[in-house]
């Protein structure tokens, strides 16, 4: 496996190999998602569509739905103004979705069509009380979490009115997370009786039960009117700056809503941090049930310390979540010694390299790498887990290393996006995985003389 | 029929006038005599705005026909997502010998940035391009064009022409932005073109000796080609190369040198069976090895093609040995599912050949539907002088080859080949429509929305196409099969092939899952203690 892969490191400025990140389209479409009967609709060749789709289906094993502009060369050379008009068209009378979320691709963009002027002049064909709006997504900057913040901040843009009164709510970004993360923020705020609006909201649109009937746009979703109203809410959390960040300021440039950017949730410290900054806005207090899972979770860290503490962890993702995982880890002991996310950004590794100097930890930090770049590393200095997406099996496979599954995306396992990482609960199935994968691999390893029965 | 008729009047104008022609009955108003032959549209634009399957050229080229050829580096010149989801999805099995290059775990790409959006991408290109030297040193490199490429007026060409003189190996540029014509096909069409050109024929030494073949067509998903492969060289056969499942740059050089060329995917190669037919006089067989039957009936038209009596022995000797080996397991699911409707939309090839392994387990089929064919797929190979190539297909290229007079060999006289036409599938390929049922709906590039207007009508027991329609079909309570990825399963093909395959589907029909998905609370009582079940009343 991947055995043309060499030690030695060589700078290389012009072939990413086996890349940490995609394009941004798969994320404003995976954010689009997140609005109550809403189809996204790619604004480019066939392909980008069938492939995000692909992709996230792959993720979610769920029913992805999403159009396409169907680009030929003429639609290239002449422009995609006709194939948009005729996709809203279509789009309403076929599928009859109450929102289309319109995102640009390298090729839209490439040859400059003006998306705002040709929905304006498709005004016909947008049947009354339905939106239309887009997001700029150019593959060719930033990745799949550019898209998603690109998105975000379009429902802001599109939505957000200026505030008109005080609706006692907070908002919610939740960032590029899975439906089970969404649902375990909801159920905190919902614990701690704080009214909220989330957004984007995917928990009942790609984890949708089976009852035997399809139902194109579910139950799930922020709706219009809930959109409308982050204007008047009390502030906005955006957990996880890259995903979140750029479309609360929005909110809070529009409507003076203040913006509090804060690490996805992930671990003891950030779970903490969101919980007190929502219970310092709301006035709301931090629940004795929260509480409790708290205390189960620090119980189970103190008392299995030794399953994890001080073991060599590999963590590569999205920006938001490696920068919460590395958090996490250090707070169990843990040493990161490679933390690689696909995503440029200097703000991504500088508060890496300040976490892991506060812990002491030597490290090796890139945002804008990839994977060839972190089996690399892991070729000089070998780790005991690696902790990131399903690409990250091959690395595992080639180096002989347990590697558990976090992030986006998970193709070849189940029930994840059902599941939280995130909150108390979160952080306690993540000592689960992470103890688990390390114990089986220590049996697997051990002689039978050594092998324990109580670990 | 009734449902076609309810699709059609729910579109809008222009996408009902698009779509009719897409759409038959086979055989409808046959029964009252002189139908004549079924026309469909096929290989035309998708309407914009409409849920399709279909991917772009790109997927075409390097996805499909590029990426299996796992001794070269395959280099993506654009934007990171067409590189990424180009990594590892398709199931294209390849293993290699001690000492040999294996790329197909890496993916690689340019990265274009907006900078290289407006200032141009080759300088990078060529940097990626010595990066890959460098680091690897492979025996050849493809280029392949996205979207922006063509746009921005980067030469993929001048710099593959730069790299292969600085490095002294192939470097190979496929122009297959993804707006090219209207499917994955034309990225088909492209890598074809190339291939023809650039690399089969490359290797004058190559030993065509023996009962030699090339496979094309064949694309080792989940391993098929080892099954088919496995077959072929217990009987005597030599494979020269696959196109391109498992394949190599180097058994493409000397594809030529083989004596029949064996088409499994008729839409995704034919362009190069017709070019080698021309240019060195091999000729091809249209074969199908999924299925018991038809692989078996494909073994035997093998053997006809070389008419070799020991040959001809040995293909009975191993099919009755392989037949033997599999007959209670195909039986014990046929037993299962035998019965059983099924839908099939797949591929440009694919809802023809699984036909035939459906009708061995007793499961015959409905509906059928290509995503990306064109109309001779459909239609056969005989219509092919009257399609009109549209404003879309005309920018693909035509390669025209000549008659290689140094290569040029025929193994049967011109006069043994007519004889042989008229008894197996020699350089023809009869269509999807004639190999299927009465009664049968075709339909062409079918969209979400029909998927779920033909569930509801058909009510198959089983539908197989792709990831995209897979759990919106099964949360209509329907099992779905994958048939491009196989569901991660597999091989399919050939006899043990066959097995998997029957008890795959007799798994997701039989799922005891099913049962589950109305709670029991819900399920409502029969007012009297007496239900009637099944048969006439």
């Amino acid at each position: 496996m991947l055995e043309l892969t060499p030690k030695e490191i060589t700078e290389r400025k012009g072939l990413v190999i086996n890349p940490a990140k995609t394009c941004q389209p798969i994320g404003a479409m995976y954010a689009a998602l997140g609005i109550k009967g809403c189809m996204p609709h790619s604004h480019g060749s066939q392909g980008c569509s069938s492939y995000h789709r692909m992709h996230l289906t792959r993720h979610f094993r769920d029913p992805i739905i999403g159009t396409t502009s169907s680009f030929t060369e003429g639609a290239a050379v002449f422009g995609g103004k006709s194939n948009l008009t005729d996709s809203i068209k279509n789009i309403f009378t076929i599928y009859n979705p109450d929102v289309i979320a319109i995102n640009t691709t390298c090729l839209s963009e490439t040859i400059g069509d003006d998306i705002p002027s040709i929905i304006a002049a498709a005004e016909k064909e947008i049947p009354e009380g339905k939106v239309v709006f887009h997001a700029n997504t150019p593959s060719y900057v930033g990745s799949h979490i550019t898209g998603f913040s690109n998105m975000v901040k379009s429902m802001v843009r599109t939505f957000t009115k200026a505030k008109a009164t005080d609706n006692g709510k907070i908002n919610v970004i939740p960032g590029f997370v899975n439906p089970g993360d969404m649902r375990e923020i909801k159920t905190l705020l919902k614990t701690m009786s704080v009214p909220f609006v989330m957004f984007p909201d995917t928990s009942g649109v790609v984890d949708t039960a089976m009852t035997g009937k399809y139902e194109m746009f579910s139950k799930g979703g922020t709706t219009i009117d809930e959109l409308k109203e982050t204007g008047d809410s009390m502030a906005t959390f955006a957990l996880g700056k890259w995903a979140s960040e750029e479309a609360s300021n929005d909110i809070e440039k529009k409507a003076k809503v203040k913006s509090i950017v804060l690490k996805t949730p992930i671990g003891v410290k950030a779970t903490d941090e969101f919980l007190m900054a929502v219970s310092e806005i709301t006035g709301k207090a931090i629940s004795p049930e929260i509480e409790e899972e708290r205390g189960q979770l620090v119980d189970v860290l103190t008392d299995t310390h030794f399953h994890f503490h001080g073991k060599k962890v590999a963590i590569f993702g999205d920006p938001d979540i490696v920068v919460a995982m590395t958090e996490f880890c250090l707070s169990m002991g843990m040493k990161p010694v490679h933390v690689l996310t696909g995503t440029a950004g200097a703000a991504i590794e500088a508060t890496l390299n300040e976490m892991l100097t506060e812990a002491g930890v030597k490290a090796n930090v890139k945002a804008w790498g990839d994977l060839f770049t972190l089996h690399q590393w892991i070729k000089n200095e070998p780790v005991d887990l690696i902790l990131g997406n399903t690409y990250g099996k091959f690395i595992a496979k080639a180096e002989d290393t347990p590697l558990v599954r976090i992030g986006f995306p998970v193709l070849d396992r189940s029930v994840h996006s059902y599941m939280p990482i995130v909150g108390y609960k979160g952080a306690l199935r993540l000592v689960e995985m992470i103890s688990g994968a390390l114990l089986d691999r220590a049996d697997r390893d051990a002689k039978d003389e050594d092998l324990e029965l109580v670990m | 029929m009734k449902v076609i008729d309810e699709i059609l009047e729910s579109y809008p104008a222009k996408v009902m006038k698009n779509r009719k022609g897409h759409m038959l009955v086979k055989g409808e108003g046959c029964e009252t005599g002189g139908c004549g032959k079924q026309k469909i549209d096929a290989n035309s634009r998708t309407m914009p705005g409409v849920m399709t399957n279909r991917g772009c050229a790109y997927a075409g080229c390097k996805g499909v026909v590029l990426g299996p050829l796992k001794d070269m580096i395959h280099i993506v010149h654009g934007p990171i997502g067409c590189s990424y989801y180009a990594w590892g999805t398709r199931r294209n099995k390849g293993r290699i010998n001690a000492g040999e290059q294996n790329f197909l775990n890496y993916a690689f790409s340019t990265d274009m940035q907006d900078s290289d959006v407006v200032f141009g991408g080759e300088k990078k290109l060529d940097q990626a391009i010595k990066e890959a030297v460098e680091t690897f040193h492979p025996k050849a490199i493809t280029i392949s064009a996205t979207c922006p490429v063509g746009l921005i007026g980067d030469d993929i060409n001048a710099a593959a022409a730069r790299a292969q003189k600085a490095y002294g190996i192939p470097v190979l540029a496929f122009s297959c932005e993804g707006y090219k014509g209207v499917s994955q096909s034309a990225g088909h069409h492209i890598a074809n073109n190339k291939l023809m050109r650039d690399v089969i024929g490359k290797n004058p030494d190559a030993n065509g000796e023996g009962f030699s073949i090339n496979i094309l067509g064949e694309y080792n998903i989940g391993g098929d080609g080892w099954e088919i492969g496995r077959i072929l060289s217990k009987i005597g056969y030599k494979v020269m190369s696959i196109m391109t499942g498992d394949g190599t740059y180097e058994d493409l050089t000397g594809a030529h040198k083989a004596k029949l060329n064996i088409v499994q995917c008729h839409r995704s190669i034919n362009y190069i069976a017709e070019m080698l037919e021309k240019k060195y006089g091999t000729p091809w067989l249209k074969v199908n090895f999924i299925g018991v039957e038809a692989t078996m009936r494909t073994l035997r038209d093998m053997a006809t093609y070389f008419g070799d009596a020991e040959l001809t022995a040995k293909t009975e000797a191993v099919i009755k040995e392989e037949y033997e080996s599999i007959q209670d397991d195909m039986a014990d699911y046929k037993e299962m599912v035998n019965g059983k409707k099924a839908c099939l939309f797949v591929g440009g090839s694919r809802s023809d050949h699984y036909q035939e392994l459906l009708k061995d387990i007793g499961v015959s089929t409905i509906l059928a539907g290509f995503e990306f064919a064109h109309r001779d797929d459909y239609e056969g190979r005989d219509i092919i002088p009257d399609i009109k190539i549209d404003a879309d297909s005309r920018n693909i290229e035509e390669l025209a080859v000549e008659k290689d007079e140094k290569n040029y060999k025929l193994y049967l006289t011109p006069e043994q080949y007519e004889e042989l036409k008229t008894k197996i599938p020699l350089g023809n390929y009869e269509g999807l429509i004639s190999l299927s049922e009465n009664g049968t709906v075709i339909v062409d590039d079918l969209n979400h929305f029909e998927t779920e207007k033909f569930i509801n009508a058909l009510k198959p027991d089983l539908f197989a196409s792709g990831i995209k329609d897979k759990y919106m079909i099964q949360k209509m309570g329907v099992f779905s099969k994958q048939l491009h990825s196989y569901d991660y399963s597999g091989p399919y093909a050939g006899f043990k092939g066959a097995v998997n395959f029957a008890r795959d589907i007799a798994m997701g029909i039989t799922s005891p899952t099913w049962k589950l998905v109305t709670p029991p609370w819900k399920v409502v009582k029969p007012l009297t203690g007496t239900v009637a079940v099944g048969g006439d009343l």
